[in-house]
């Protein structure tokens, strides 16, 4: 089967463990203001190639790339036939799978499709953007029901799942909304680790190439430390939702 | 003599000249980690103090503190030298001064001139007058007998960095030797040589005879340049603070006499852990004690400098010495030959802060021990300055004696030589075979007038076999300006000293270099797969391109583009190889532009690949910058695929990473969730 893709990184070592074979999928619906690959956006455009392809293109750098395939984008759900069978094939293989999305395009309408891909999904990397619904329009415009709605469905069937944030400074760095954050993630039974990305401007001369206005232009990026004491807050939301059920029953207690 | 001896395990080294055999029955494999380590003692503190200062008087000065203008450098040519006498437990220095460059005119009295001019100092008029009307130097005797047709080639740069004016380098001595076995028998032994070189008196055999003759005299002054500072090192080193002297003793003498474009020093750490090992176990040294005279020796290394010209430093990119050493490795019996003192060489870009030179080379293994793997990662994440190089690869070419000389050339230490050969510019010969042999940029007709590319269109079967004419022509050319260089470098500025450290009859290696591999690769690409049209100037010669289409380019591990770079590699090999080299030496070949490519792109006109006049030409064996669209993995897999057997001489693949893009390890939390975590590993 042929997919369309934007292009393909040998040497990744951001998208999952190890150094993996990255695969960026062409198309996404989401039109994130801090989008870092614009070029990756449109849909009806790209590389075709074929799942063959892209296998026999890790096999010769396997050696090296010995992490896996991470499938990213782009948006890789956009695209979901292939992904099911570039991940079955690359299961048969004994070859680590990724999947970096949003999941924006979860629907329980496709069910049986998601439960053939989570089949061979060793991980997810499950991008949310804002815990707030009516913040998650404004910076991406789409709401996030489907994207939280991906997680729980990632959480009954068990499928090891990573959370990250990208922290922008004045759009996704408020307090209560990271700690809200933490708070679902406590929910989840399949969460174990999370990250939070610094925002950077470095997509800048993409957005120049593409002609196109850059939505950020006065954000700065985000600081070391900033990202520090965000994390700290998330944290601080996952801890007190475990929590919670405990001091809701010693307050049921005390009265 | 007992005391000398005592506690080593003898063998076949007691016999005959053998280090290796030395190394093999006396080192201590060492496994463990680096918490053995010390840190640098008050003495080194304050030296290295004074030796900072020093150094950055030299960079406000200008890059050069002080130039000898009035003394012929010689091994014995100066009076002992010292920063501080009392701090100072490893010592001698090139001149009469700390960082004074050396005057050292056999290589060439125009380059030496040059280099003193350029910082505003004069030769003293009487040694120039030496060296032009008395003494024949090197690039003299080259520019003698160079033909018309080498010196076009070499003046449009289709041949570049020759050492025709310049000290050849890339030999590394022995100077194990002098520790282990001292002067006197190292004297003697070539005095046997001497005498088994009689008989028949075959043109070889004088010069070799000769050659001898001058190694013992260089021998003779080495024990003098000893006495100089107060040691007898006519007799094998006693302790560990002898052997390290003697060691360094041997090196400086070789760098007082030869200015050479690489000084490698070999293969030294594991060697000197012995002696180290033998005076902790009597007791007579400390582990700090042991540090320190590491510490101090690598100061020294730190402090050679040669006199070079500006220009000398463009095309390496700075003002290196290629003060090789060679560290770690695996014994062909399968012990490690990391030794504790591999660790404290490492130590000293702790403790002495990071520099690069001497180059620190580890000779990689995959079986080498974890601790030492570990500390080499943190010392290159610390400082940067260490270079890795295949043992695994290496050792079954040259065994388990062999080290680095310059930044990737093997041999064996003492057994095997090199005769550095620069590099022949691939590309621009790609643009003599489409022009019939005219400069693209002069309009001068430097190559064979060959029948150039007609029409509009280039044709990939007809630029294939025009190049390949092409490609013959510059390879006959090359080597034979190479047999001139060293013929004339051994004449005329023979490494005596250097030489003596080294076995009667040793293996040589003619090393060869090309530039341009991934121009040429691309632009035989586009020919091939997308069309290239041919803009001609009003003297009808070809000075531009235009190409309609796309073409799989070198680099992103496409076969497509990836084999026209092995079958050049492999035919310019093939075609060197027709041709007699010098002395009977081997062949090799590099692909390692490592810093001169500037220049080369300088001199090489558009391709047709796209590129303009002017832009550098990709370094080594990489891609064409920006050209690699798949990331780091597909770029080395390209570089991978070229035969190493074609070009034993080196390969590189310059790669460089934003820290951060090597992977994050704190912005991930873990969550204690208690759930599965899929398979991480990092």
């Amino acid at each position: 089967m042929n997919g369309f893709i934007h292009s393909i990184e040998t040497c990744g070592t951001v998208d999952g463990p190890g150094v993996r074979f990255v695969v960026f999928m062409q198309g996404c619906p989401l039109r994130c203001k801090y989008c870092h690959n614009p070029d990756t956006q449109e849909t009806g455009s790209g590389r075709k190639i074929s799942t063959d392809e892209i296998l026999a293109q890790y096999k010769s750098v396997r050696e090296f790339a010995k992490g896996g395939i991470t499938l990213s984008g782009g948006e890789p759900l956009m695209q979901l036939e292939f992904a099911i069978e570039l991940f079955k094939k690359a299961k048969q293989l004994k070859i680590h799978t990724a999947l970096d999305t949003s999941g924006a395009v979860f629907s329980r309408g496709k069910i049986s499709k998601f439960n053939e891909l989570i089949k061979y999904t060793d991980l997810v990397l499950l991008d949310i953007k804002h815990i707030d619904n009516i913040e998650h329009k404004k910076l991406t415009n789409a709401g996030n029901e489907n994207i939280l709605d991906f997680a729980r469905y990632l959480s009954e069937n068990n499928v090891p799942v990573l959370i990250r944030h990208v922290l922008v400074r004045g759009l996704t760095d408020k307090k209560s909304d990271l700690e809200n954050l933490g708070a679902f993630m406590a929910e989840l039974k399949n969460v174990h680790s999370f990250e939070v990305l610094p925002y950077h401007n470095m997509a800048i001369p993409k957005y120049e190439a593409l002609k196109r206005d850059y939505p950020l232009k006065n954000i700065a990026p985000a600081t070391e430390n900033e990202v520090k004491t965000a994390q700290n807050i998330i944290l601080s939301g996952y801890k007190f939702a475990k929590k919670l059920p405990e001091i809701i029953s010693e307050a049921a207690h005390d009265r | 003599m007992t005391d000398t001896l005592e506690g080593f395990n003898s063998g076949k080294w007691n016999e005959e000249i053998n280090v290796r055999d030395f190394i093999q029955r006396n080192y201590t494999p060492y496994e463990g980690g680096e918490e053995f380590l010390e840190e640098p003692g008050e003495n080194t503190k304050k030296l290295w103090n004074k030796c900072l200062m020093l150094l950055k008087a030299e960079h406000e000065a200008g890059g050069v503190l002080d130039m000898d203008t009035e003394i012929v450098s010689s091994i014995t040519s100066h009076n002992a030298c010292y920063i501080d006498k009392e701090l100072e437990k490893i010592v001698g220095f090139q001149t009469d001064y700390p960082l004074k460059r050396a005057l050292q005119p056999y290589g060439g009295i125009r380059m030496a001139q040059n280099s003193c001019n350029s910082y505003g100092y004069e030769v003293n008029p009487k040694i120039t007058e030496i060296f032009t009307k008395y003494r024949k130097t090197h690039n003299q005797g080259v520019f003698d007998v160079y033909t018309p047709e080498m010196k076009a080639a070499r003046h449009s740069g289709i041949i570049t960095g020759l050492p025709d004016a310049y000290g050849r380098g890339r030999i590394i001595g022995d100077y194990r030797r002098v520790a282990l076995y001292g002067t006197d028998r190292l004297i003697e032994d070539k005095k046997n040589q001497f005498k088994s070189l009689e008989g028949e008196m075959t043109p070889e055999r004088i010069r070799l005879r000769e050659e001898i003759a001058e190694q013992i005299k260089a021998l003779g002054e080495l024990k003098e340049l000893g006495l100089i500072y107060g040691f007898d090192i006519s007799k094998p080193a006693k302790c560990a603070k002898e052997a390290v002297q003697w060691l360094y003793f041997g090196f400086l003498a070789a760098v007082k006499e030869q200015n050479g474009a690489a000084m490698s020093i070999g293969r030294t750490s594991t060697f000197l852990d012995i002696y180290i090992e033998r005076d902790l176990k009597r007791g007579i040294l400390t582990e700090s004690e042991a540090q320190e005279l590491i510490d101090h020796f690598i100061m020294k290394l730190r402090f050679v400098k040669f006199a070079r010209t500006p220009e000398y430093n463009e095309l390496f990119s700075g003002d290196p010495t290629w003060v090789t050493e060679s560290i770690g490795g695996m014994g062909v019996d399968g012990r490690t030959l990391v030794t504790k003192n591999s660790f404290r060489y490492l130590h000293t870009l702790e403790n002495l802060g990071t520099s690069p030179e001497p180059n620190l080379t580890v000779l990689w293994s995959v079986n080498l021990p974890f601790g030492f793997k570990k500390y080499c990662a943190k010392i290159s994440i610390k400082t940067s300055s260490i270079q890795y190089e295949n043992d695994d690869l290496m050792r079954t070419i040259h065994g388990d004696d062999y080290a680095i000389a310059c930044c990737v050339s093997s041999m064996v230490t003492g057994k095997e030589m090199q005769f550095f050969g620069a590099r022949a510019n691939l590309a621009k010969c790609l643009l003599y075979a489409i022009n019939g042999g005219i400069d693209e940029i002069s309009g001068v007709q430097v190559a064979p007038e060959y029948r150039a590319v007609e029409g509009e269109y280039l044709d990939y079967d007809d630029v294939m076999a025009k190049y390949d004419d092409m490609l013959e022509w510059l390879a006959g050319l090359y080597v034979n300006t190479l047999n001139i260089i060293h013929y004339m470098h051994d004449k005329y500025c023979y490494e005596r000293l250097q030489m003596a450290l080294h076995d009667r009859d040793v293996k040589r290696y003619f090393a060869t270099g090309i530039a341009g591999l991934s121009v040429v690769a691309d632009s035989l690409s586009a020919i091939k797969y997308a069309k290239v049209k041919a803009i001609r100037n009003e003297n009808n010669v070809i000075v531009d391109y235009e190409i309609e289409g796309t073409f799989p380019k070198y680099g992103n591990n496409d076969d497509r583009a990836d084999k026209i770079a092995v079958d050049l590699v492999k035919n310019f090999m093939s075609k060197i190889k027709k041709h007699y080299t010098y002395r009977n030496s081997i062949p090799t070949l590099s692909i390692l532009t490592i810093t001169s490519n500037v220049v080369y792109g300088k001199k090489t006109g558009n391709t047709p690949d796209g590129r303009k006049h002017g832009i550098p030409l990709a370094p080594g064996a990489n891609p064409m910058h920006g050209r690699d669209e798949n990331g780091a993995i597909a770029s080395l897999a390209s570089v991978a695929k070229l035969p190493f057997e074609y070009a034993k001489d080196g390969i590189s693949n310059t790669f460089s990473i934003i820290p951060d893009a090597l992977g994050k390890d704190d912005t991930i939390v873990q969550l204690n969730c208690g759930c599965s975590t899929g398979n991480i590993t990092k």
